[in-house]
């Protein structure tokens, strides 16, 4: 017993925060809607839509940690699909079984040049923030612009639709009668959070969004550092965007516009300093957890996606209020 | 090298002068049309709405902040205003300015209230406070837009009236809309209060450095309100003069606007660290952006390159004022 309070006591208070969040939340959604949310249809459809958001709010707490932000990722996201879309459409077909039954070295060919989009992406964002010293707010609006830019370029406006079935797979799929893309969630989150916590990288990165400069003197390769970390973020919204074309089985310039401020939201609700130094991977679980149960709630209620974004962007501001109550009483 | 840097930290400018110089050249070298009073005074006209918001970007990023949310507090005030006035048949020019101008400083200094007191970082806050208003506006107000012929009358007189009118050469008229002198009176006004009074010298000090300026005297929660509560007045008032002058008031325009309008006001030489831009700056960056933007169609590219030629002018421009001030922050 005394061993049990032993280990609630040395957990984050903010994650015993979001944990009573998401209960609180819970109960709220089952007593409103008792007969309809108390279904395993709505836990399933979040294990299939959760999973992209989740790695874009990664992704930004990631950007975080050092005091920097991306504002990039749904640029980063949908070039990466679009690009892979636009490949399997030059090797496959535009459209039928061609198209469709796409074999799997070509697929995963498409997840390759998906994934190094992400990565070229990311590096290009790193370059400018470290090599050129342009704030990460402005760089990343501008290569935002650029990728969006391009994706607008590459596609004329309209979505690139029809996917392989093996890509579909991977943002529809099921296997061992759980959702694909939560399974790919929680390695990727899994990998991500021993980064963060279990490897000398990850420990700099907190340090450097700590104190920049001390971390400078400490003698740690900053520059580096700072760089590999937007690489990653542009690795994981590459992935997100697999996920969003794989279950839409298309890919658009302006898809996901919305997820940007929910990212932000769900890392600032999970404990994230935007201003550098803290972030846990575990948190964005449960606040990711938490603000899928609101908006599945809230859907159920009918209420329009307008009033839901209405209720993102007050929850965005409550949880920065709660944030500087928390700094206060410590 | 050294020089030159130097030259543009105490001119900055010139460097934006000199681009436009350079844009302005080329693009009437490849198409004499641009030269035409038609193409050129509606380069002015399309450079009021961008130019009257980018004073307020200015005024935030002085302070060292920056504002996302100005387009949904346009939007906000713009279509609370011509909603009011067709609900109780009203019309009129001063009253409903008034209107609009005062919810946008309302709004304002919700920004400046979580900024000062939450201490949260500005980009943060007014995320989450466009995406609400906007979200307030299409959820709860309605998602119907007014048009022409429900619009007031007065209103949309007010905004077609012409300074003077030309005859060209093939014998058309082309007028010059007055709305660009109620720019200029403007962005006269806002650069004799930051140049000449003593609030404009605390803008300056706040971006500065924050503490610096309280230990010097300065009342940095008044400042705070000031530039919040001024940046939402022009946001209001330049959202309804957008509505006046195209004569519709919908509640989902200028979406991404903001990226426009920020570029603008990097591409006149403010820096996001605060404490350096100019209003002749940002209006030579302003008129920049709309001669490039709007010239890709006589130039003969497509249109969907917009969205890269802005990206590419933010990274550059922001990289431009890193290289200038990359002494302050090594």
């Amino acid at each position: 017993m005394t061993a049990i309070t032993r280990r609630l006591r040395r957990l984050d208070t903010n994650l015993l925060q979001l944990v009573l969040l998401t209960v609180l939340i819970f109960a709220g959604m089952a007593a409103l809607n008792p007969d309809r949310f108390l279904r395993p249809y709505v836990f399933e459809s979040i294990t299939f839509i959760a999973p992209e958001l989740g790695l874009l709010a990664i992704a930004m707490m990631v950007a975080m940690l050092t005091g920097g932000i991306d504002l990039s990722v749904i640029g980063i996201a949908n070039l990466a699909c679009i690009l892979a879309g636009l490949f399997f459409h030059a090797v496959g077909a535009p459209r039928g079984p061609d198209l469709v039954n796409l074999s799997w070295p070509l697929v995963a060919a498409g997840i390759g040049i998906a994934l190094g989009t992400g990565l070229v992406a990311g590096a290009i964002n790193g370059l400018l923030i470290t090599r050129l010293r342009v704030t990460p707010i402005l760089a990343t609006i501008g290569t935002g612009q650029v990728f969006t830019g391009i994706c607008l370029v590459l596609t004329g406006g309209p979505a690139v639709v029809g996917f392989p079935r093996l890509w579909g797979q991977i943002g529809n799929g099921t296997a061992f009668g759980i959702a694909v893309p939560l399974i790919v969630f929680l390695v990727v989150a899994g990998l991500v959070w021993f980064i963060l916590s279990r490897t000398a990288f990850g420990i700099n990165l907190a340090l450097i969004g700590t104190n920049a400069r001390a971390a400078a003197f400490a003698g740690l390769r900053t520059g580096r550092t700072v760089f590999l970390s937007y690489v990653l973020t542009g690795g994981l919204a590459s992935i997100a965007g697999i996920l969003l074309s794989g279950r839409t089985n298309a890919a658009k310039s302006d898809y996901g516009v919305s997820y940007l401020l929910q990212a932000v939201l769900i890392a600032v609700l999970a404990g994230t300093n935007p201003a550098g130094g803290r972030g846990s991977v575990p948190g964005i679980i449960l606040a990711l957890v938490a603000l899928m149960l609101l908006s599945s709630g809230l859907q159920m209620m009918r209420f329009s996606n307008f009033l839901v974004d209405l209720i993102w962007g007050g929850f965005l501001l409550l949880s920065i209020a709660l944030a500087a109550w928390r700094n206060r009483v410590r | 090298m050294r020089s030159l840097a130097l030259a543009l930290r105490r001119h900055p400018e010139w460097m934006v002068a000199a681009v436009l110089v350079v844009a302005v050249v080329t693009i009437g070298l490849i198409n004499p049309v641009f030269w035409q009073p038609a193409n050129i005074f509606s380069l002015l006209r399309a450079s009021v709405i961008t130019g009257i918001l980018a004073l307020a970007v200015l005024l935030v990023m002085l302070s060292g902040g920056i504002d996302v949310s100005f387009p949904a507090f346009a939007i906000a005030a713009m279509y609370l205003t011509v909603r009011a006035m067709v609900a109780w048949g009203f019309d009129g020019v001063l009253l409903p300015f008034a209107m609009a101008t005062a919810i946008g400083i309302g709004l304002g200094l919700v920004n400046a209230a979580f900024v000062h007191y939450l201490r949260m970082i500005p980009l943060i806050v007014t995320l989450g406070t466009g995406t609400a208003v906007r979200g307030f506006i299409l959820g709860v107000v309605g998602t119907s837009q007014i048009n022409i012929d429900q619009m007031p009358p007065l209103l949309i007189n007010f905004a077609r009236q012409d300074l003077f009118t030309v005859t060209q050469a093939d014998g058309s008229p082309a007028g010059l809309s007055a709305m660009v002198l109620l720019y200029a009176v403007i962005a006269l006004l806002v650069h004799l209060m930051l140049r000449h009074t003593m609030m404009g010298r605390s803008i300056y000090a706040l971006g500065g450095g924050e503490e610096a300026a309280r230990r010097v005297g300065f009342n940095t929660r008044r400042t705070t309100f000031f530039i919040y509560g001024l940046a939402g007045a022009l946001a209001g008032f330049a959202g309804l003069l957008h509505g006046a002058m195209i004569w519709t008031a919908n509640p989902r325009d200028m979406v991404g606007l903001e990226l426009d309008v920020i570029a603008a006001v990097v591409l006149g030489g403010a820096s996001i660290f605060g404490g350096r831009g100019s209003v002749i700056g940002t209006m030579l960056g302003v008129l920049t952006l709309v001669v490039i933007t709007n010239s890709l169609i006589i130039l003969g590219v497509d249109t969907t390159w917009q969205r890269v030629v802005v990206g590419l002018i933010v990274i550059a421009a922001t990289a431009a004022t890193a290289w200038r001030d990359r002494k302050r922050i090594a």
